[in-house]
């Protein structure tokens, strides 16, 4: 038998849906933020005028990179982190 | 062959960036839930550690003063130092919290060698600009893991240092060899490339 009031487990399910949705929008939100960066200077892409650049010019690419920052956390890191996170408010 | 030092700024910019996504992540889920699986509760740790050593093979190879090589190794030590002391602490080697201390000097020494090796004014370039920013910007959040030593699980704190990394990555990736800042760029800089 649960004693706690509903209001007091909807405001526990709403501290959860918080951190949840914190956790699994990071990754994405990254993601979009290193688009949006390519998309407002594109210049920052050497891919986009590749011709004649040595091998550091067409690696360095930061706008993908934090791309790939936000697909590595969002792949590898919020997944099981939003796992763990809803098994502990459960086992509370 | 050697990338630009740009190129380099850009490099640490993308692990700081992870950095401070898992920072950010551990103080908002806790320490509890954040180490419920061993290799992330060894994930921040390692790549700081990983990071410092990094830094060696910048301070050997990008010698343009005695001042640069003697920044770039003492961010190398602190950042090792900060790393391995986080490392001792999730094994279970090192017990005092006294052993937080390490990231705060760690911040501090950073911060330090930002403004110390930078030799011009706030805007004679973007990079000049950006070293000063830095700079004081970590010696300012050194207040965030030093809070977190003595509160260790004070959101504030934790936040305000994972959202530090993020900033800190932020403002290396604006970082240029040589380009504008806010419309200034002195003619002693040389001309901008690409």
């Amino acid at each position: 038998m649960n004693a706690e009031l509903a209001h007091q487990l909807r405001a526990k399910q709403a501290v959860r849906s918080w951190r949840l949705r914190v956790v699994r929008s990071l990754g994405p939100a990254t993601s979009l933020g290193g688009v949006v960066w390519a998309l407002v200077q594109p210049y920052r892409l050497t891919l986009l005028h590749p011709h004649g650049q040595g091998f550091w010019w067409l690696f360095s690419e930061p706008p993908l990179w934090v791309v790939l920052v936000g697909l590595v956390f969002g792949l590898v890191v919020a997944p099981g982190l939003a796992a763990d996170l809803e098994d502990a408010e459960e086992e509370r | 062959m050697q990338p630009r030092a740009e190129m380099v700024h850009w490099m640490f910019a993308t692990g700081f960036l992870f950095v401070g996504l898992c920072l950010f992540c551990e103080a908002i889920v806790g320490q509890e839930v954040w180490r419920r699986r061993a290799w992330r509760a060894y994930l921040w740790p390692g790549l700081a550690f990983g990071m410092g050593v990094l830094m060696w093979p910048v301070m050997t190879f990008f010698t343009n003063s005695a001042i640069h090589m003697l920044a770039h190794s003492a961010w190398a030590q602190v950042m090792m130092l900060a790393g391995g002391a986080e490392l001792g602490r999730v094994r279970g080697k090192l017990h005092s919290d006294l052993w937080l201390l390490a990231v705060p000097l760690a911040f501090a020494v950073s911060g330090t060698s930002f403004l110390v090796h930078e030799q011009n004014p706030w805007f004679f370039q973007r990079s000049a600009f950006l070293h000063h920013l830095i700079g004081w910007t970590l010696l300012g959040a050194s207040v965030f893991p030093l809070a977190r030593v003595f509160r260790t699980r004070s959101v504030t704190a934790n936040s305000g240092f994972a959202l530090t990394f993020v900033v800190l990555a932020i403002f290396l990736y604006c970082d240029r060899d040589l380009a504008p800042v806010f419309g200034h760029l002195s003619p002693l800089a040389g001309v901008p490339h690409r």
